[in-house]
């Protein structure tokens, strides 16, 4: 095997060589392959050989015989939905490109591919999590009487599936696409105003310790910093096992205080950034000017500091959701975070994670577990592909 | 010399006054439990006389202040308490030994967890080094927008996503790997390695695509450098540029990367745990959380607190001691 | 070598360049020749933005990231530097075309020591061996004054100063013997009496090894010292090219006239004060301290009405605190500040409202001075509004008027945003945002030093104007003291947190005056190309610069 492994390596590294050769007899010395150093002649070589393989694996998952179609069935899946996601937002772009005001036109023009795409898985998630009463079919715990846990998705009866329940039911007889369809809208809807808490809590004070300085702002960061010496996951952890048992005697149910936990750890890291954008902010010249002038600090915040700092809080909005989006996704699948009957994805997978194992018997059977873990990936994937490309316009704006 | 050796001294000073208000904070925390852990322990059907006889015999009848620095204490012994949930443990450490402190529980958890992130760094550190460079040398080419669009999903992707795909893919679809880690004491190097294999690469996944991604910025911000721009116009050639000229500078961030990586796995590796059933302190974190156990949640956490404090401390010295400013002051 | 034959070094024809800003490629030079004979110094002038630098790398047969050239051939000795292999580049590199950077503090990597960045281009280049070339570095620094030659190439570059840096990366330019060397605004971050050390040692080691160099910079009184002819660009384009002393004679086109005349703009000075009257700021005997570190000692002068005060001096000499101490963002360990005869609050927190319209500032940075997000007509509103307490039409009416004095049309730039304007438009703003409060008094805190001499001119101008019409009273901190000729009444002369010297300017720019305010003074460059030539004759090599700032100490 590493033999094997070895020898493609070297076998690489000769076509590489005759590869970089041919294009400078070719190009008769052209500026490109002369110059080109002989590992970048490689990373060609290796990428295409990479993408042959890719080819050669997608060719087997259509075979006609199952043991071999069932192995690479996934990597089907991974490549048809990749080459689905990338043609979708192409063509959300250009929807972006035509429709719309001078100034989203202009937006679109310049947008990378994978922005659009989370633009786009976004805007489907917030329309799926605000009406999820009026899509889904069944309420989100419903236990349907007389039906078994079937988890194969597609409802093609030949495959084992049943029709009435597109991905099927779980041990309980509860229909998975409402628990998915709700799940979005709990999840979410807990991980957005989580973020809002931490980021009004946060960004304020932290605009005020920039801003005012001093024992205040002394105080503060050593508050924050001693919060942050200690794991979020861990004291998130901790926490809850204290609400546990305070949630039943005051009769609050555990959500809320799992909300005000992670938006009191989460606070922290908005504090940090949101006093260090301010701090560079506070050393401008115009902030001198409107000191001077006699200006309240209620003036100074919100018209002179505050306007200046909307883009990179807006895109630390973006990274603290997704932060707050897995811890909670965390918290449940261990068990401590968002509580039955509620619906919810970190809930689902660990309550179907043991399907992943048939998988060898029936690919299809691995797939609804991993749809919620999914589900989860997909929105954190795009909100990170938009902060991505928000953060590089802004810093590319700059030079 | 000196300078540096004052400003490491008081950095070092910090870490533990931080240590001790963590561990003051997670005191506090633990006592704001309504009740008192007697009651809890016993239910509400037990006798006042069993409530006083456990309550003298944890010592929660003398002041908060007085029991905080019994535990602190007994904790710098290395005494972490007794739990209060031994019995529901026996099945997981797998021998029956009675072992009823807190420190017989997780020590050898510990050690398991330990493992685990040695075989994890041992593979993320070099290869997020190795492509970080690599995609920062070649930004904005092919392999550098594939790279940043793989990294990003993995970052992304919750850890039990990238460990049930794994699993998925390594163990039931191809039976290379193991999908379970149930790993014991006297197991050989080799069959622990391979069981473990699976959570390394799954926190692997994680940590390297962090890694990278901070490693090409600092590599990006320090290429941008006029001093590297003059080392181009010396005629030189490109590896020395790296080498001579990139990398000494490059290493205060990267090894500050690698630091607060590290200190990144700590957290995920809770989960990992979970998902493998790894007997690491971890999972035993998880199942104290679930039943309450409050010696062993407050020693996991200060753990965890500890260990990750000193990552952080291990960044900050490393980055003093690789700065040249200080480190042949004027 | 070729350096008798009359083939130029390095010859440039057509040259294009472009430069990439938001996937869209600008132009950046749109065609420029250029030949430099070996031997030669040609001197490349321009305002920022008139792509010197560019040029001066293209030369090299160099791009920065983001920058490519379009068009054009650049040939070097007969060797197409654009068509050349990299190998071939990187053979010429450093070996017979070296580069020195404006700022040598960041040129330098701070991993290394000196010598060792200074001997890796003739080690690597097959030049000398490793022992050779340090021997060759310590005979260089020594050339180049550098103090303690034997020793100070063993330090690390932040352990030398800028100016001492700046001569050490000339010596690492020279290590191979190049042929062509760069100069890329070599003195521009370093204070006038340091500068002309350098100037002098570059001339010096340039003539002795008969060096070709291209010598890039804004400032026109340096290029005629240094420069055998004068290449003037604006905006990528050629104006014209001419030996030196031709061009500073008989300029032939419009824009060179303009850039030699800037310096002709001189106020006349204004009869004395009437003794016993108030001035309208009085500084007496502050001390002021950054935390424990003191910076300001028993500083002390008056401004009076309708006045200009220049306060002049080198960075860290304590102008600009003097400044924080009168505005009150520092306040003062000791001393006062007497505002029309009545002492101020120290802390500008508990000052009046009043008082504070009274001090307004003017900044050195216009970017930073002007909030990004608010639109002109609102930045000088705010204070209209603030201190008149005008609104609705009465605010709009003021703030055009206020417009109108500072010559910006207030139909089209009412509703502007700062990064829609010039660099001297936004200082406008900053004017105008400080006569809005109508005040008795403005800080002008090095106003004119980050923009381009034609544009500082305007401003200069305007503030003059301003002043003649409302009789203000100005604090001018500056280290320029062409700025000072043109429009000061007083000068105070700062060193160390001192006062050294005040009076009257005309008083300051006849001798005899005090010894640090004659070095300060006979170290602004001129634009006769003698000049350099005769102050060498006339102080002696060592009575330059910090050696001679040293011997006051």
């Amino acid at each position: 095997m590493i033999l094997w492994i070895a020898a493609a390596l070297v076998g690489m590294a000769i076509i590489a060589f005759s590869f970089r050769y041919a294009g400078q007899v070719a190009t008769s010395q052209s500026p490109y392959f002369r110059d080109m150093p002989f590992g970048v002649a490689y990373g060609y070589i290796l990428g295409v050989a990479c993408v042959i393989w890719l080819i050669w694996a997608y060719l087997q998952a259509l075979s006609s015989d199952p043991a071999i179609a069932n192995k690479y069935f996934f990597l089907r899946v991974a490549v048809e939905g990749f080459v689905l996601f990338a043609a979708v937002a192409w063509l959300f772009r250009l929807l972006g490109r035509t429709v719309g005001t001078a100034w989203s036109k202009h937006l679109f023009r310049s947008m990378p591919l994978t922005a659009s795409f989370g633009i786009l898985i976004i805007i489907l998630y917030a329309i799926v999590s605000i009406f999820a009463g009026a899509l889904a079919p069944y309420g989100q715990a419903e236990i349907l009487p007389g039906v078994a846990a079937n988890i194969i998705p597609g409802g093609d009866p030949n495959l084992g599936g049943n029709p009435d329940f597109p991905l099927g039911t779980d041990q309980i007889g509860r229909d998975i696409m409402s628990r998915l369809i709700y799940g979005a809208q709990n999840t979410v809807g807990i991980a957005f105003v989580t973020t809002l808490i931490a980021f009004f809590v946060g960004g304020s004070l932290g605009f005020l310790a920039a801003t005012l300085g001093g024992w205040l702002d002394q105080i503060l960061s050593r508050a924050v910093d001693v919060l942050m010496a200690i794991p979020s996951l861990i004291f998130a952890l901790l926490l809850m096992t204290i609400a546990s048992v305070w949630a039943p005697r005051l009769g609050i149910p555990l959500t809320v205080f799992m909300v005000l936990i992670i938006a009191v750890i989460d606070s922290t890291r908005v504090f940090r950034l949101a006093r260090a954008v301010g701090q560079n902010i506070v050393v401008m010249d115009y902030i001198e000017a409107a000191k001077l002038r006699g200006e309240g600090l209620g003036y100074l915040v919100f018209k002179e500091i505050l306007p200046n700092a909307t883009a990179p809080l807006l895109a630390e909005f973006g990274l603290r959701f997704c932060f707050v989006f897995l811890m909670i996704a965390a918290l449940s699948f261990l068990g401590v975070g968002i509580q039955p009957p509620l619906a919810d994805w970190g809930t689902m997978v660990r309550d179907l994670s043991a399907f992943v194992n048939y998988a060898q018997f029936a690919p299809l059977a691995a797939v609804t577990p991993l749809l919620a873990a999914g589900a989860i990936a997909l929105l954190t994937v795009a909100v990170n592909f938009v902060v991505d490309w928000m953060l590089q316009k802004t810093s590319g704006l700059k030079e | 010399m000196g300078n540096v050796l004052t400003i490491i001294a008081q950095r070092l000073m910090l870490g533990l006054l931080t240590l001790l208000i963590v561990s003051v904070v997670i005191f506090a925390a633990v006592n704001a439990l309504p009740g008192d852990f007697a009651q809890t322990v016993l239910g509400q059907g037990a006798t006042p006389e069993a409530v006083a006889a456990i309550r003298q015999d944890l010592g929660l009848d003398r002041s908060p202040i007085q029991r905080y620095f019994d535990w602190l204490g007994d904790a710098l012994r290395g005494d972490l308490g007794t739990s209060f949930a031994q019995a529901n443990f026996a099945s997981y450490t797998g021998t029956n030994s009675g072992a009823t402190t807190v420190a017989a529980q997780i020590g050898p958890r510990f050690a398991n967890t330990m493992f685990l992130a040695m075989v994890t760094a041992t593979i993320a550190v070099p290869v997020s080094i190795i492509l970080g460079v690599l995609a920062a040398l070649y930004r904005n080419t092919v392999f550098d927008r594939a790279a940043n669009i793989f990294t990003l999903s993995s970052i992304s992707s919750p850890e039990f996503f990238l460990a049930y795909i794994l699993i998925l893919l390594l163990a039931v679809l191809n039976p290379l790997l193991p999908p379970l880690s149930n790993i014991y004491d006297g197991m050989a190097f080799s069959e622990r390695l391979e069981k473990s294999l699976l959570p390394a690469l799954t926190l692997t996944l994680v940590v390297t695509a962090h890694m990278m991604r901070m490693t090409r910025a600092a590599i990006i911000n320090l290429l941008a450098s006029p001093y590297i721009e003059m080392a181009r116009l010396k005629g030189l050639s490109p590896a020395r540029v790296i080498v001579k000229h990139a990398l000494p500078n490059a290493l205060a961030p990267i090894i500050n990367v690698v630091a607060l990586n590290l200190a990144y796995l700590i957290t995920g590796v809770v989960v990992v745990e979970v998902v493998f059933v790894y007997p690491g302190i971890g999972q035993l974190f998880v199942d104290s959380v679930k039943i309450r156990d409050i010696p062993v949640v407050q020693a996991c956490c200060l753990i965890f607190a500890t260990a990750y404090i000193l990552l952080n401390l291990t960044a900050d010295i490393m980055s003093i001691l690789s700065n040249p400013r200080l480190r042949h002051p004027k | 070598m070729t350096k008798t034959s009359n083939e130029p070094l390095v010859k440039i024809r057509g040259l294009k360049l472009e430069g990439r800003s938001d996937e869209v490629w600008n132009p950046i030079i749109n065609g420029v020749d250029l030949n430099l004979m070996p031997g030669e110094v040609l001197g490349l002038i321009g305002e920022s933005g008139a792509g010197k630098s560019t040029l001066g790398l293209a030369a090299m047969g160099f791009t920065r990231d983001g920058v490519r050239i379009s068009e054009g051939s650049v040939e070097f000795d007969g060797i197409d530097l654009l068509t050349a292999s990299a190998a071939v580049k990187r053979g010429l590199l450093g070996k017979r075309i070296a580069y020195v950077a404006q700022s040598a503090a960041a040129s330098f990597n701070p991993a290394h020591r000196l010598m060792d960045q200074h001997v890796e281009g003739p080690v690597q280049h097959d030049v000398m061996g490793t022992a050779e070339s340090t021997e060759d570095g310590i005979e260089l620094y020594r050339k180049l004054r550098l103090p303690n030659p034997d020793e100070i190439g063993f330090r690390y570059p932040h352990q030398v100063s800028g100016g001492q840096l700046q001569r050490a990366m000339t010596a690492m330019a020279m290590s191979c013997r190049p042929d062509l060397i760069i100069f890329d605004e070599p003195t521009t971050a370093l204070d006038v009496t340091t500068q002309i050390e350098v100037l002098a040692s570059i001339r010096d080691i340039v003539e002795q090894f008969n060096t070709a160099a291209i010598y890039i910079t804004h400032d026109l009184a340096v290029v005629a010292q240094m420069a055998d002819r004068i290449k003037v660009l604006l905006k990528g384009d050629e104006v014209e090219t001419a030996d030196t002393r031709t061009m500073l004679t008989a300029p032939t086109q419009d824009y060179t006239k303009s850039l030699w005349a800037v310096r002709s703009f001189e106020r006349p000075q204004k009869p004395a004060i009437a003794s016993g009257s108030v001035p309208v700021v009085s500084v007496q005997n502050v001390d002021a301290a950054y935390g424990t570190v003191p910076v300001l000692h028993d500083v002390s002068f008056d401004m009076h009405k309708g006045r200009t005060v220049a306060v002049v001096g080198e960075s860290g000499s304590g102008k600009s605190t003097t400044a924080r101490c009168i505005t009150g963002l520092l306040p003062p360990a000791s001393g006062q500040i007497m505002l029309d005869g009545v002492a101020l609050p120290a802390d500008y927190r508990k000052r009046s409202k009043d008082q504070l319209q009274q001090v307004q500032m003017i900044y050195q940075m216009a970017d930073t001075a002007l909030n990004p997000r608010m639109c002109v007509g609102d930045i000088i509103a705010r204070p209209v509004q603030f201190y008149g307490g005008l609104r609705g039409a009465d605010k709009r009416k003021r703030v055009d008027e206020l417009l109108e004095q500072i010559e910006l049309d207030p139909a089209e730039y009412y509703g502007r945003l700062p990064s829609e304007l010039s660099g001297g438009q936004k200082q406008r703003i900053g004017i105008a945002r400080a006569l809005a409060a109508e005040p008795k008094f403005i800080i002008c805190d090095e106003v004119t030093s980050a923009l381009d001499q034609l544009v500082a001119e305007g401003i200069l101008r305007l503030l003059a104007r301003l002043q003649d019409e409302l009789s203000l009273t100005y604090m001018f901190i500056t280290h320029d003291l062409a700025t000072v000729k043109a429009i000061a009444d007083e000068v105070v002369v700062m060193k160390d947190g001192r006062v050294v010297e005040q009076g009257l300017k005309n008083d300051m720019f006849q001798p005899p005056h005090h010894p640090y305010t004659d070095l300060l003074l006979s170290s602004v460059p001129e634009m006769d190309p003698d000049w350099l030539t005769n102050l060498l004759a006339e102080r002696g090599v060592d009575n330059i610069g910090d050696a001679a700032v040293g011997k006051m100490a």
